[in-house]
């Protein structure tokens, strides 16, 4: 990010800590930048926020709503806290809920050992999901020549939807339907293989956090994600 | 009317199953079953998945042997493929699956089944079990417990961990062997197959005395059935499959385990989830065969390794032809003990065991894949179809303990008709029918948590539905 000349710096507290903030910085950069680790799933350095996942929840005093750290804005005088009892119980019930909505059985799993939702799980003490399991039937497109895309392990964060917009520049990617029945699809929902947008690229593949997009020919446990590309690619564009 | 007696459930065996027998109204048995009370339903749930994800799904079907479904998964894959394996693959492949079978083979004779050799089939319920054993002859229970840590560590040396490892894969195995875990293994082997020898020297010393059982414990003419190499000799990873008749006569040798709907055919029965293979030109139910340790000992040549030869040899000289007492299942479970360990070292020792070529890669070039392999139990088989993207359309798995099925249950009325009498239930005559089923080593599912643990409850019913004597553990 490009430092402007003339900053002004706004001072407030996280969690009771004295922290001075730039113009425009949110609370979860803030926070990063000072040590104070707030849990994010949708999230993904390089690419734009949209509050999504609502893990990063945090509270402010004076406010009984609950605000997103990755869309907030840090202000003059703020007070935040990031782990009350109240957003722990939110965000182990947010991890209950994504667990539940689809099929996620770790065991068997290409990402097995080296996923984000497992790893948020173990960070967060989610031992067992506290509410009955949907299992949806769910399709795998498995018509791209290189990729799989199996819905059954999608947490709809986005992530795929955003690099392929903003970093590719291909705009394959989107999202469709509401609520529950959301669905990442591939241009007007053809399936992947067929998509004409579609570079093959394979950035969306490696910023998924779950086994939700894998390559092809990976077994279980196999699919470990390299992320290391998308901050260079920044850099370089920024040059 | 007659009476039924129901033993539900099964106890010391691997799964869920009960046994029901008929009685007339003098007390006879006329009739007795094996059911199988468990639904798994891997047919179906995989459908749509990765073929890339089947060795593991379908490795979830057993925590006792999920080594041998990765290994009959992993074939079928290959075959998906449409390649050759490198060598060196098949030998790590072959290596995890004989200390898988050397693993289970302890089990079944040391946890589940030495109790009542070492007790008696007669002794209180409450201490026929390992822990019984420990107490009574602890150098018995040490060696089986050492022996089963022997297969268990192998496992997990080579696969990363003792149940479900991810190790096999389509193509090959995803890590080559290093040169300390070989020796790791390697100093195992002398000790372990002390262990063997001395169990099977126990063995052969104290199966005299069960004539009775030997009579009667599934003691009949049947097919058998297991895959054998090229030299003839015991195989459990590949090979041809061989069928020999009661009197040891080869009746079809060389057959391509992809031809398998040319020579086995599946009865389901009304009272069991569990499928009736037979063997299909002899048609239902003379087509009965048996597989498992009996069976392999039974159409093999020789073994193949030193030890295990001799003692092979020295076990056909129980019978003329083939040894047809379900009862040796057990001394045929330690030749195969032997062997194993025997065959390990050997295969350690290959020069090309520590070479880091050990996979292949491809996409599905094949609709259609097959695997077979031997499992602890016997011959088991797994059958793929994919679409052009490599999604599973329909699978078909042929269970090493249903080939056994049959035969299971003629057994169990054998041994009702010969120890079953009359209006009251004497406990050991129920342990009985349940050890005959128990020779088989059936593994219906994936639990050694029930070991002596499940408790059993037997009625007696008269004809008009009342409770005449009831006997619990």
């Amino acid at each position: 990010m490009k430092r402007q000349a003339n900053v002004r710096i706004k001072t407030l507290k996280i969690d009771g800590i004295d922290v001075g903030a730039r113009e425009g910085e949110t609370i979860l950069e803030l926070a990063r930048e000072n040590g104070i680790h707030i849990p994010t799933l949708c999230h993904l350095d390089g690419v734009s926020d949209w509050g999504g996942c609502r893990l990063c929840l945090i509270e402010i005093k004076g406010s009984n709503r609950l605000v997103p750290a990755c869309m907030a804005q840090a202000e003059e005088g703020m007070e935040v806290f990031t782990k009350t009892p109240r957003l722990v119980t939110y965000r182990k019930m947010i991890l209950d809920l994504l667990l539940s909505e689809r099929n996620h059985v770790c065991a068997v799993c290409v990402s097995n050992g080296h996923c984000d939702l497992q790893s948020m799980a173990q960070e967060l003490g989610n031992t067992h999901v506290g509410l009955p399991y949907l299992n949806p039937s769910l399709p795998v497109d498995a018509t791209h020549p290189y990729f799989i895309m199996d819905h059954n392990r999608c947490i709809l964060c986005q992530r795929c939807v955003r690099v392929c917009r903003e970093i590719e520049g291909a705009q394959t990617k989107g999202a469709m339907g509401r609520g529950i029945e959301v669905r990442i699809i591939h241009d007007l929902n053809e399936p992947w293989g067929q998509s004409l947008t579609c570079t093959s690229c394979g950035k969306c593949v490696q910023v998924c956090p779950t086994g939700a997009l894998l390559q092809r020919g990976k077994a279980v446990g196999e699919m470990v994600k390299r992320r290391d590309f998308l901050p260079y690619l920044q850099m370089m564009r920024e040059d | 009317m007659g009476t039924t007696i129901t033993i539900d459930p099964v106890t010391r065996i691997e799964g869920h199953s009960k046994i029901t027998i008929q009685l007339d109204a003098a007390g006879q048995v006329t009739d007795a079953r094996f059911h199988v009370t468990q639904f798994r339903g891997f047919e179906k749930l995989t459908e749509g998945r990765m073929f890339t994800e089947m060795p593991s799904l379908t490795a979830r079907i057993c925590g006792i042997c999920p080594v041998s479904h990765l290994i009959a998964s992993a074939k079928a894959c290959d075959d998906l493929l449409a390649v050759q394996i490198p060598e060196t693959a098949v030998d790590l492949r072959r290596i995890l699956n004989l200390a898988q079978i050397a693993q289970s083979h302890a089990l079944s004779f040391f946890h589940l089944s030495s109790a009542d050799f070492v007790l008696g089939f007669d002794s209180d319920p409450a201490k026929r079990n390992i822990f019984g054993v420990a107490q009574a002859a602890p150098e018995i229970a040490k060696d089986g417990i050492a022996l089963r840590k022997f297969g268990q560590q192998i496992i997990e040396i080579l696969g990363g961990k003792r149940i479900h490892p991810t190790w096999v894969v389509p193509g090959g195995v995803n890590a080559p062997l290093t040169a300390e875990k070989r020796a790791q293994i390697l100093a195992m082997i002398p000790d372990a197959l002390n262990r063997a020898r001395r169990s099977l020297d126990w063995y052969k010393g104290i199966f005299g005395t069960f004539d009775p059982e030997i009579r009667t414990f599934a003691n009949f003419p049947s097919l058998f059935m297991g895959l054998v190499n090229d030299k003839g000799e015991l195989e459990f990873y590949d090979g041809k499959v061989r069928i020999v008749d009661a009197k040891g006569k080869i009746v079809a040798d060389g057959l391509d385990p992809h031809n398998y709907r040319d020579f086995i055919a599946e009865a389901v029965e009304p009272d069991s989830y569990l499928k009736s293979p037979y063997y299909k030109p002899w048609g239902y139910p003379d087509g009965m065969f048996r597989v498992g340790p009996l069976a392999r000992l039974n159409i093999i040549d020789r073994c193949g390794t030193p030890v295990a030869d001799e003692e092979w040899a020295e076990f056909r000289m129980l019978q003329r032809g083939a040894v047809l007492s379900s009862f040796q299942y057990h001394y045929a479970r330690l030749v195969e003990l032997i062997y194993c360990i025997e065959r390990i070292e050997q295969l350690l020792n290959k020069p090309d065991i520590l070479s880091d070529f050990v996979r292949a890669h491809a996409r599905p070039n094949r609709p259609e894949g097959i695997g077979m392999s031997e499992a602890p139990r016997g011959t088991l088989l797994h059958h793929y179809k994919v679409n052009r993207n490599g999604l599973i359309q329909w699978v078909n798995m042929v269970i090493a303990t249903g080939n056994n099925n049959l035969a299971m249950n003629k057994g169990v009325y054998q041994v009702a008709r010969q120890f079953v009498r009359g209006n009251k239930i004497e406990e050991g005559m129920l342990n009985r029918v349940e050890a005959v089923i128990r020779t088989f080593d059936p593994c219906l599912s994936c639990s050694t948590h029930a070991v002596g643990q499940m408790p059993l409850e037997v009625n007696l019913l008269a004809p008009d539905g009342t409770v005449l004597h009831t006997v619990k553990r």
